[in-house]
């Protein structure tokens, strides 16, 4: 990486690293020319089906724009890679699907400790284990929020189209910078390897947010890397910037050196939960189509969110009252705006459907005495709008 | 996803294409896809599943193009079903709506004996006349929208032009033609 990759960046070719403009496009595509519309510096991993496509894409578009690709041994060192690229100043993204996630794991933990902001996108497949690899799940969403062991914190965004691949890969960049925090695309392997229209911005119209960086000049008065702001996040120093930087996955003081005791123990750990939880109005992000009079919600996300819509709306033609609120968002999940929706007192029911056995109607139950009802597939296939609709109409 | 509602309409053509891989069939719908999609003003979702084979293994291509957004993005009940392959019209012509469009290579595919209204064409044979047979998809392709007039010929030709490689542009535009010629040449099917 040399000694800073921002740097290393060459400015002339924003152009071609935005593809502004319509396209019919693939959902794993649609997430790569998103990292690189956030400027995307480096990527490290290892093909697995259906996530392939966003590495092959990244094998020919980055390296042209000047980033870094790189394909990896394994998915442990794929995740490292990313972990080391972002922290010495470079933009890093991962892909993989259910098998290369797990193998994530540990470093996820790690960058979570040392709050190196990343972004890892796992297009999800039929598991566990290798289960059907070209054939869709979701049952990789409570992984993605308790993976790693200890408690931390993460966000996880659930695109439902190409376009919300393109979208949410660029959010994704913001909230890591933002939040110091790995970040995580919970595509699956429908809306990756569907091919729909994704409208592309010009430049100004993206949004784009930076690190907060030391607020002191090097070599001046020490820096603190683990002294946080009053959002919690603390402003973060990079390799190579000329700062002295400590970073361990030990439990660690403000400076980043190890303090192996229970206090510091417990308000770091803390502060890693509490920047995600306390900040989750900002990042929680849903769609809703008539909540207000609804006395049964369906609760979606990913592709079935998509056959979800269609049975709300048909449930609505025909006059029942009915809505759907989708996760965009899936952690932190959006259980104020839940919470909110009980209180009214209209809801009797939730349905929740979701290629897993039962994973996010978990959370729901956990809110609400109101019976919450299933509709599960294993994996391999997604639900018709039909059977929503037929547990609608029960 | 798209915004709001409904793609119940009878606006809705939903498209199947089945076949092997490498006869190019997920490229076909996604150049009926974008045709719809960026050229003809509609809304449209090509989804494709294909075993773990590059080449050789079952593969299709779903399309479903309509005024309003697609929610379900596979063939429930296909509106036109263009098969490649034996094997891939015996699994999916249940799928078949009555009444709907049906197109076989009929070089590769041998439809019962039962099935009316089969749309014939020799597609690999005109594709390898034309000088390749890497261009049997795009002759389907001409020939289905002839046929149906899902899309138009101009969306069709701009998809082709933005999608394939510049030295394939002139011989897929003469697949196009050659299908769509057929297509309205025995019109009466």
């Amino acid at each position: 990486m040399g000694t800073n990759a921002v740097a290393a960046k060459p400015q002339a070719d924003q152009e071609s690293r935005i593809r502004t403009g319509n396209h019919f496009m693939l959902g794993d595509h649609a997430c790569a020319e998103g990292a690189l519309a956030a400027d995307l510096d480096f990527f490290a991993g290892y093909p697995i089906t259906p996530s392939t496509e966003i590495a092959e894409h990244l094998a020919r578009r980055l390296p042209a724009l000047g980033g870094r690709f790189v394909q990896m041994e394994d998915e442990l060192g794929s995740m490292a890679a990313i972990i080391g690229a972002s922290a010495a100043g470079a933009r890093s993204l991962t892909a993989t699907s259910g098998p290369g996630f797990s193998l994530m794991m540990e470093n996820i933990g790690l960058a979570a400790m040392m709050e190196i902001p990343c972004v890892v996108a796992d297009v999800q497949r039929a598991s566990p284990s290798t289960g059907l690899p070209t054939m869709v799940g979701q049952s990789d969403i409570l992984q993605a929020r308790w993976g790693s062991h200890g408690d931390y914190g993460i966000i996880a965004y659930c695109p439902a189209s190409p376009q919300e691949c393109f979208d949410l890969t660029v959010r994704a960049f913001n909230a890591a910078d933002q939040y110091r925090v790995p970040v995580f695309i919970m595509m699956d392997e429908v809306i990756g390897h569907m091919t729909e229209r994704v409208i592309i911005p010009a430049a100004n119209d993206l949004p784009m947010s930076h690190r907060k960086g030391p607020r002191t000049a090097p070599g001046g008065e020490p820096f603190f890397s683990f002294a946080p702001d009053e959002d919690l996040v603390p402003p973060i120093a990079h390799a190579g910037e000329g700062y002295k930087v400590h970073m361990t996955g030990l439990t660690h003081d403000e400076r980043g050196y190890p303090a192996l005791d229970p206090e510091t123990h417990d308000k770091l750990i803390n502060r890693l939960v509490d920047k995600i939880r306390l900040n989750a109005s900002d990042i929680v992000m849903y769609d809703e189509i008539g909540v207000d009079d609804a006395d049964t919600i369906v609760i979606s996300f990913g592709c079935t969110a998509r056959s979800a819509r269609h049975a709300v709306n048909q449930a609505r033609d025909e006059r029942m009252k009915c809505g759907l609120l989708r996760l965009i968002t899936v952690w932190p999940f959006p259980e104020t705006r839940i919470r909110e929706l009980i209180k009214r007192g209209n809801v009797k029911r939730f349905i929740v459907p979701e290629v897993n056995l039962g994973q996010l109607r978990r959370e729901v139950e956990r809110l609400t005495d109101l019976p919450v009802l299933r509709l599960n597939h294993a994996g391999g296939t997604m639900p018709v709008p039909d059977a929503i609709l037929e547990l609608i109409r029960s | 996803m798209p915004e709001s509602t409904r793609n119940s309409a009878s606006t809705t053509s939903q498209i199947r294409f089945g076949g092997v891989g490498g006869q190019g069939i997920v490229l076909a719908g996604r150049l009926l896809g974008k045709a719809a999609a960026l050229f003809d003003g509609k809304e449209a979702v090509c989804t494709q599943t294909y075993g773990p084979e590059a080449r050789g293994g079952a593969s299709r291509a779903d399309v479903i193009i309509s005024d309003s957004p697609v929610d379900y993005p596979f063939v429930t009940d296909a509106d036109i079903l263009a098969v490649l392959f034996q094997e891939a019209y015996t699994r999916f012509r249940s799928r078949l709506k009555p009444g709907g469009t049906l197109i076989v290579d009929t070089g590769l595919v041998q439809p019962s004996a039962d099935d009316e209204n089969v749309c014939g064409l020799p597609a690999t044979k005109i594709a390898e006349d034309l000088g390749s047979r890497l261009a049997t998809n795009v002759v389907i392709l001409g020939y289905l929208v002839g046929k149906t007039g899902v899309v138009s010929r101009e969306s069709v030709e701009a998809a082709i032009r933005a999608t394939v490689k510049k030295q394939i542009v002139d011989l897929d535009l003469k697949a196009l033609d050659a299908g769509m010629s057929l297509a309205q040449s025995n019109g009466s099917s």
